[in-house]
């Protein structure tokens, strides 16, 4: 804060900002910090005081067969999902970067709108299409509908790298007698890697905790968030509470490892700008 | 940079123009198409009948949860952003450069966290024996009845969109001139003036484009209208759901989807004519 500003200041109304502040992250967190200490509660139905420290719902989710292929499904269809997204994402942020063509606008819309179509109507929607097709109740039919909607999340990571880069980069490459494909090898993706591996943990994390979509299209071959809204239809359970802290811990995981590839050697140079 | 179409640019840049061709933009002309079909005996024809349309608009149960989806979903932007805006100031214009880079990386861990286990968590607060009412009852209130309104509704869709509404505020926010603040300072302009004559202009844009945001992900949500609302009153959303999962009626449901999609852009129209309103970019 500058002089002007201090002159103006009031100890009172910062001290209530602040404390509104901390009001607002405690709504955040209560919810998730509830679902963590609940998951290792051993009531049926959690509420205060606490009851005994227990694993019971750990160990429920573990013996149960239909969790385990939840996961698999997830995992399985995460991967994937990730893989391709940033596949598609990146060449539609290069071709953003250097390329000027007719129509662009549409294709930047197109790269970039389908996170902002309700998520019921893009399930219904996919699953009418994909049962036309024969594509849908199963688990491809996930993974198509999933790097629709994180495709442009890696896009726009990756774009946002690229716009750090020195323009006149790659054309120095080309001066020295490199080919497009050995610039595109041996500058554009090196110097993109970190926001690739970043996008790569972010689509994945994305796919991880989609439901909607997912539990329109995928029939019987359910990813763990669809099972997750089935407990939820069902005999509501604190076993919910276990498979959440279980992904939440797996989706902090990738983010913050893509959160240090973003902000590591890459984002100091940029700051400096 | 001029080079036009080349093999080399194509692998790049097609894959993914395909990819959102077949199964995005078809999709979704498909819903067009599908709402024209008809149902006989639990089998979808094609067809090219309104009936679809006529049946769902000539039902009073429709209208009544078209509007209000649009009644909740508007009230989920205004109070999004008035309980947000406080909020994305204070770490706007209060905090050290440090706290804020906190602050802003504790505002996105909510989007890696399930949506629907926050749902279910709310449940543990609001229900007869939840955390609120306990705590309620020990200074002798309650207990109330919180699981299951419309208040809940709300706090659903507080917790889907508060963290973005914050974060988008806070970089329109981010972003303004300081100068233009400090100005207003020098010509005694009041704290509060300044902020309602300065600082909510100046970010006028974030703000509309995060209230519109919250107006979409309220609109299209199924889960905080069922798991915390309990399904009353019925949204457009829920319709959906009824209408998809419950018997082949998928034309009834594509009717209402493409319902929602032609609202959904008269509003996003509306909100970004007036964000950019009298700017040049």
């Amino acid at each position: 804060m500058s002089g002007a500003a201090d002159m103006n200041r009031n100890r009172a109304l910062d001290w209530a900002l602040v404390a509104y502040i901390v009001l607002a992250y405690a709504f955040v967190f209560a919810p998730i910090a509830a679902s963590f200490v609940f998951s290792f509660n051993s009531d049926r139905f959690p509420s205060i005081p606490l009851g005994e420290f227990s694993l019971d719902w750990y160990r429920a989710i573990a013996t149960d067969p239909l969790v385990w292929e939840g996961a698999r499904n997830t995992l399985m269809v995460g991967v994937i999902v990730g893989v391709v997204s940033t596949l598609l994402g990146f060449g539609a942020a290069y071709t953003d970067y250097r390329y000027k063509f007719a129509g662009k606008q549409v294709y930047l819309a197109l790269a970039l709108l389908p996170p902002t179509i309700p998520v019921i109507i893009l399930g219904l929607a996919m699953l009418a299409y994909l049962s036309r097709v024969n594509l849908s109740g199963n688990a491809l039919s996930v993974i198509i509908s999933h790097v629709v909607v994180c495709a442009p999340f890696a896009m726009a990571i990756i774009r946002l790298r690229l716009s750090q880069m020195d323009p006149a980069l790659e054309p120095a490459a080309w001066n020295l007698g490199a080919s497009e494909w050995m610039a595109m090898r041996h500058v554009i993706v090196p110097f993109c890697a970190p926001a690739i591996l970043g996008a790569l943990f972010i689509t994945m994390a994305v796919s991880f905790d989609e439901f909607a979509v997912a539990w329109f299209v995928s029939g019987l071959n359910e990813t763990l968030p669809v099972k997750v809204l089935g407990f939820l239809q069902g005999q509501v359970s604190p076993r919910i509470n276990a498979i959440g802290t279980f992904v939440f811990i797996l989706s902090m995981t990738l983010v913050i490892l893509a959160q240090l590839l973003l902000s590591g050697r890459g984002a100091k140079s940029a700051e400096r700008e | 940079m001029r080079r036009p179409i080349s093999l080399y640019g194509l692998t790049f840049s097609l894959p993914l123009l395909i990819w959102q061709v077949l199964f995005f933009v078809f999709p979704l002309v498909f819903l067009v198409a599908l709402s024209f079909w008809t149902v006989k005996n639990f089998v979808m024809r094609p067809d090219f009948d309104t009936v679809n349309w006529t049946t769902m608009y000539g039902r009073t149960v429709f209208w009544q949860a078209y509007g209000t989806t649009l009644a909740l979903a508007a009230a989920a932007s205004v109070l999004t952003s008035v309980l947000a805006f406080p909020a994305a100031y204070a770490v706007a214009f209060k905090l050290s450069d440090t706290s804020r880079r906190w602050a802003v990386f504790l505002m996105v861990i909510p989007f890696f966290t399930s949506y629907l286990v926050r749902v279910y968590s709310w449940q543990t607060f609001l229900s007869d024996n939840g955390i609120i009412n306990v705590i309620l009852s020990w200074i002798g209130l309650g207990p109330f009845v919180m699981l299951n309104t419309v208040g809940a509704t709300m706090i659903g869709y507080l917790t889907l969109s508060f963290p973005l509404v914050v974060l988008l505020q806070l970089f329109s926010l981010v972003f303004i001139d300081r100068t233009l603040i400090e100005a207003a300072h020098n010509m005694r302009c009041g704290r509060l003036r300044t902020v309602f004559e300065v600082v909510i202009p100046s970010a006028r844009t974030g703000l509309v484009i995060a209230a519109l945001f919250c107006f979409i992900l309220s609109f299209g949500d199924f889960v905080s209208p069922v798991y915390l609302g309990g399904g009353e009153p019925t949204t457009l959303s829920i319709l959906i759901t009824d209408t998809t999962k419950s018997g082949q009626q998928w034309p009834r449901a594509a009717v209402i989807a493409l319902t929602m999609i032609g609202t959904l852009m008269v509003v996003a129209f509306v909100a970004v004519k007036f964000a950019y309103k009298g700017k040049s970019k």
